[in-house]
């Protein structure tokens, strides 16, 4: 954190000095570990046994907080008779399609609590999966099966949970063999401390450490709090990476309590803000779904799913009209359906590496690249800039003339031959654009916090902001279709397309906000997503955000400094939704409304007013009683009762098993990464089963445990530099701090290689290979698992061939393998490192073929085969 | 710059002493009626190495980068103070108790690394050997943003020939480049080695602590950057008194490594505007142990080249005038 978010981590030293005990969990030491109380060096993908590990041995010493386990998750539902877990089925789940690769969850789905054979149907008739006597509206657990069966649809469920067509059958005792504790027991139980050292070769006294810090600073009286980044999310088992910790924070009792929680680190570029008002094929504003073309034909069909589900996610058809007024406005009527036939729809996996395959296929076009520089930022830069290579059209839009605008003349394939610099029909336009600091707008980040930025100068020359550029083109894509009488152009001349403009054409960013804020029926903006209505009086373009222009003020430009306000300083910026700090606080207080601890007060009941008062917006029902039982058949908000503090849920509890919305389990198992140079200790099952693959020649995977590529790589960054090295690499006064690309390794691997420190090595996989300076450094640790050392070479990836400083990009080595419910890509894979410098043109192609052919690596599918499953593995 | 007959008496062991405690050196500059002494206290406990100290500098005082090259030192590529580097992060990578023997394999890098098997021990740290409050199994990683001390007896401005140094109303020490000759006396004199002469103008160039933002009642830009208050910036004698109630905190949970660095008054250049808490011996971070300001025996040198002139002319005398005799 201290690498990446210096300056945010001013208030983990500040905590640090009030008592807070820091431990830092990373493959390598960094300016974090050296400020921490306790480094623990990781190998690099493997957190899912070191979490698991901390889950088990919660469990296996009664070490959870049993009072907020009981009353606020599914620890006490029953699940299906016919679900099988890893333990059973050595790595896999049952309902698993070698086939596709996908699971189908019905049998990891809640028992009706009217099921008498476990069959997961409502009584004993052998049912048709129809559920009656459900708290929702209509669905079938075969639809919402069906659903989380593709995968593209998970991401949707990001503010409110999956669909569950009823509530589960329940044993308040936690001792049903089927019920989700039990499971959770006996699915986590070989994680143990002799697994982790194993699996992580964390040592048994750190791991005891560690343990040891979070549950004594667990309960009543204390909370833990979860700080990641891409450490966590960029690896094929990312998502469940995420789902480990949460778990393990819910049976500590820490979600929804001050100072607890999970907090992923994001926001440099307002990433958080990126899949508010999505950049992301798959999500609308709010995370509402991207209709499909297949199940989504009308309306009523996309909302049907969700409509009439426990929880304010049950209310999503006043959202949805409301964003499609936000964007059709008066076009948008009852009798269109609110123009919902005007959105595009999704037809299966549009993401960002399939997109790319779609451009070398020649299936994609063109191409907007907008602060993004995928040559040196995305995984696997030969694929990208193949990709662009292909095109017929690319717009670059970027402060600095970036690698992905020039790789047409000088990236590293003009080099090596493989491209041509005068067959590549690219027409590549580039855009100045205008910095942060030349216009006005919101960045979000980690805590959901809008906060304003004030346009400080003007932009230079022709730089200028995606807001007008944006406005602009549709300006001019509307004046070029204006007569036309073509129904396919109706969508976008019936848009809202109306900012004002300041003198040199920039749109007000505050319009937008407001427009985003919503209004209601006679133009005033609104001040809460429950004003939202599904009659088309309401407008809101993004129903998370509702309340940012309360009362016509920007409430994200709000700086009252903290001393200033109490400790939740809520008149500093503004936070989604409705400028509550902390989420599901409804459980830091007991089922019964008190707080859990004098200490640890936060919302809490008070029955006089009725009311849940605190530093905080509640985030319940504010005059919800703490033991409200809902009306059999109630829905949406009116099926919430008095301690279902998880309300986004359907069933009102933290899931601590996830029977919809995870495509490779409803539990997380550790999974080696794709290319590894150890066998999985814990199941036959090497990798993620349900992983995406991206197979095809320019996309090779090493074969795992190969003695051609042996050592462990990944990439992560440095204060110095940001991301691509755009706005980094180009400015001397960072430049000089970290002036030449370098890579670091253990001295027992400098040993094994002859490398001498600060000399010249060369990385390679079967993607490429790439030179940097070497760092011989103890901040990466040989790892000693079992009787294998592993060891890991660290590159910062920040460089590229344009800037100041110029280097090879260390993303040309990484390979895509996917997460099958974000499509994200694993940024650990292996490699073999030496001593010299690369070589050059076309040798270095030969060099990279060469390692191929050793590694037995398939240069016509890119793919070596599946590693082999092993076969009777013992515990 | 001396004292006038009228000026109050500044203190110190004599007036124009070169040493000794000075209590108010803006005073014993000259200045009548002057603000509180101006410093800096580097906590080096909380510094976490993100160098925004260097570039907030060099933004605002318009430095040159200068140079572009990997230097090895861990992450410090900026090795020095120096004319363009007014601001500098030493990283020190110090491995703790190395538990396995030299295995004989000759070596280049970090100190200690050389020949031990990293990462196959499980030594714990000794509470002595721990970096902040903190410790790994096998390493600390030592941090520390270096200035100008501006010392309370500066040899740089004791040696200028032009004037171009001077000490400014709030203590601190600045060098004015339209005066400076480029004589370069001034570079030798420094006992820390930070002042140094520009490549491009040879002039001698330094930290100014903000000369003009202090003017406008504005923090340094240093400070003003640094994100976790490592670097400290304030009256000198309110940083003293906190310096020392941080080391008292830091011992208290048991880190008795703790030290400060330049906030003695009795020290050999009468204490630092700038001064640090340390967690090592100041050689770690690259400081010298012992400063003393190199003009402390200018009064006797010119006793011993009196009493050398005095010697010779009476020798001559006695050689000369003793032979008149025959």
């Amino acid at each position: 954190m201290a690498e990446a978010h210096p300056v945010g981590f001013q208030w983990v030293m500040e905590a640090k000095r009030r008592g807070a005990r820091v431990i830092h969990v990373d493959p390598r030491f960094t300016r974090t570990s050296a400020v921490a109380d306790l480094h623990v060096p990781i190998r690099a993908g493997t957190d899912i046994a070191f979490l698991g590990g901390l889950v088990n041995h919660v469990l296996s010493n009664d070490l959870d907080f049993r009072e907020y386990v009981v009353a606020y998750t599914n620890a006490a539902a029953i699940i299906d008779g016919d679900y099988r877990d890893t333990e059973d089925l050595d790595g896999l789940f049952s309902g698993y399609d070698p086939e596709t690769g996908r699971y189908d969850p019905d049998t990891w789905q809640y028992q009706h609590p009217d099921d008498e054979d476990g069959d997961g149907h409502r009584g004993d008739d052998g049912g048709d999966g129809e559920d009656q006597g459900s708290y929702g509206g209509p669905g079938s657990s075969e639809h919402s099966s069906q659903e989380s069966h593709d995968s593209a649809h998970s991401e949707s469920h990001g503010s409110g949970g999956a669909p569950v067509p009823h509530k589960p059958k329940r044993d308040e005792t936690l001792q049903d063999p089927n019920c989700v504790f039990q499971i959770l027991k006996r699915h986590f139980a070989r994680y143990t401390p002799e697994m982790v050292k194993e699996v992580c070769g964390i040592e048994p006294e750190q791991f005891a450490e560690v343990a040891d810090a979070m549950t004594s600073n667990s309960g009543r009286e204390r909370t833990s709090a979860l700080c990641y980044a891409v450490g966590w999310t960029h690896h094929s088992v990312g998502a469940q990476m995420i789902r480990t910790a949460s778990i393990l924070q819910t049976l500590l009792g820490n979600m929804g309590r001050p100072g607890g929680g999970i907090l992923a680190l994001r926001g440099h570029a307002s990433i958080q803000g990126s899949t508010d008002i999505p950049t992301l094929f798959n999500i609308l504003p709010g995370y509402l779904r991207m209709p499909n073309a297949e199940m989504h034909l009308d309306l009523d069909s996309y909302l049907q799913p969700d409509e009439g589900k426990a929880g304010f996610w049950g209310d999503m058809r006043k959202y949805m009209v409301s964003l499609l007024k936000a964007y059709w406005g008066d076009a948008a009527t009852p009798e269109n359906e609110f123009c919902f036939d005007y959105l595009p729809r999704i037809t299966g996996d549009h993401s960002t590496y399939n997109t790319v395959l779609g451009q070398i296929e020649g299936r994609s076009k063109g191409y907007f690249l907008v602060g993004e520089n995928p040559a040196v930022g995305s995984a696997n830069g030969k694929m990208q800039r193949l990709g662009m290579a292909n095109l017929d059209w690319l717009v670059v839009r970027d402060l600095q003339m970036i690698e992905s605008a020039t790789f047409w003349k000088d990236g590293p394939e003009i080099e090596t031959g493989e491209l041509v610099t005068e067959d590549i029909g690219t027409e590549v336009f580039f855009l100045p654009a205008a910095t942060h600091v030349e216009k006005a707008g919101s960045f979000t980040q980690t805590q959901r916090l809008l906060q304003w930025r004030d346009k400080a100068v003007d932009p230079p020359e022709d730089c200028r902001s995606e807001l007008q550029f944006y406005f602009e083109l549709g300006n001019r894509i509307r004046e070029k279709l204006r007569d036309s009488t073509d129904e396919r152009d109706r969508p976008l001349l019936d848009l809202t397309w109306d900012y004002p403009v300041d003198t040199e054409g920039d749109p007000d960013g505050q319009a937008v906000l407001r427009e985003i804020n919503g209004t209601g029926p006679d133009g005033e903006a609104l001040s809460a997503y429950t004003q939202l209505e599904a009659d088309g009086s309401t407008s809101c373009g993004c129903w998370i955000y509702c309340g940012v222009y309360a009362d016509d003020v920007n409430q994200a430009r709000r700086r009252k400094p903290h001393w200033e306000q109490d400790w939740v300083a809520q008149e500093w910026g503004w936070a989604w939704p409705a400028n509550r700090r902390q989420l599901y606080n409804r459980a830091s207080a007991a089922p019964d409304g008190s707080p859990w601890s004098e200490r640890k007060r936060y919302i809490t009941w008070d029955a006089d007013q009725g009311k849940w008062v605190g530093p905080d917006v509640p985030d319940f029902i504010v005059d919800r009683a703490p033991d409200h039982v809902p009306e059999e058949g109630a829905e949406g908000p009116d099926a919430i009762g008095g301690q279902d503090a998880f309300i986004m849920q359907t069933d009102g509890k933290a899931w601590l098993f996830s029977p919809n919305g995870v495509a490779d389990g409803p539990l997380p198992s550790h999974y080696e990464p794709p290319e590894s140079p150890v066998h999985n200790p814990l199941y036959g099952q090497q990798n993620n089963p349900s992983r995406r693959t991206l197979d095809h020649p320019v996309n090779p995977i090493n074969p795992s445990y190969s003695e051609v590529f042996p050592f462990v790589f990944t990439t992560y960054r440095l204060t110095e530099h940001h991301t691509a090295g755009g706005m980094s690499r180009t400015l001397p006064y960072l430049t000089e701090l970290q002036p030449e690309p370098f890579c670091e390794v253990s001295p027992r691997l400098a040993r094994m290689r002859g490398l001498t420190h600060g000399e010249w090595v060369t990385i390679a996989t079967a993607r490429s290979a790439i030179e940097a300076r070497v760092l011989v450094t103890d901040r990466l640790r040989s790892l000693r698992l079992g009787t294998q050392v592993v060891e890991q070479v660290g590159l910062p990836y920040h460089w590229g061939r344009n800037g100041i400083t110029q280097g090879d990009s260390p993303n040309d080595l990484v390979n895509v393998t996917m997460d099958p419910n974000v499509f994200i890509q694993d940024k650990v894979g292996t490699c073999d490192i030496r001593p010299g410098r690369r070589p050059r043109g076309p040798a270095l192609t030969a060099y990279v073929e060469d390692y191929r052919r050793r590694a037995g690596v398939d240069t016509e599918t890119g793919s070596p085969g599946t590693p082999p499953r092993r076969e009777g593995l013992t515990t | 710059m001396t004292a006038t007959p009228e000026a109050p008496r500044a203190g110190g062991i004599h007036p124009n002493s070169f040493h000794g405690p000075l209590p108010d050196v803006a005073a014993d500059a000259g200045y009548v009626d002057h603000p509180p002494r101006k410093g800096f206290f580097t906590d080096t406990s909380v510094c976490i190495g993100c160098k925004a100290c260097e570039v907030a500098c060099k933004e605002w005082n318009e430095v040159p980068a200068d140079g572009y090259q990997l230097s090895g030192m861990s992450y410090d590529n900026t090795q020095a103070l120096g004319a363009a580097t007014w601001r500098h992060v030493a990283f020190v990578e110090k491995p703790l108790n190395p538990t396995t023997t030299d295995l004989g394999l000759p070596g280049m890098g970090p100190p200690g690394f050389e020949g031990y098997e990293s990462g196959v021990q499980t030594a714990k740290p000794r509470p002595e050997d721990q970096a902040t409050e903190s410790g790994d199994g096998s390493i600390r990683w030592l941090m520390s943003s270096d200035v100008c001390k501006h010392c309370t007896h500066a040899a740089c401005l004791d040696v200028c020939p032009t004037g171009s140094l001077f000490r400014t109303e709030f203590g601190t020490v600045v060098v004015q480049q339209d005066i400076c000759n480029g004589c370069g006396y001034c570079v030798p004199a420094c006992p820390y080695g930070v002042i140094d002469l520009s490549e491009d103008d040879h002039k001698a160039h330094k930290c100014t602590l903000c000369y003009d933002r202090l003017k406008e009642d504005q923090t340094p830009a240093c400070a003003q950057a640094c994100p976790t208050e490592s670097i400290q910036f304030g009256d000198l004698d309110e940083l003293r008194e906190r310096a020392d109630a941080r080391v008292a905190e830091l011992h208290e949970k048991g880190v008795d490594v703790a030290r400060l660095y330049g906030h003695d008054p009795g020290d050999g250049v009468g204490g630092d505007g700038a001064f640090f808490l340390l967690l090592d011996e100041p050689e770690v971070y690259g400081l010298p142990p012992d400063p003393v300001v190199t003009t402390r025996d200018i009064a006797s040198i010119w006793k011993h080249v009196g009493a050398a002139a005095a010697t010779l002319a009476g020798l001559a005398a006695v050689s000369f005038l003793g032979g008149k005799r025959s």
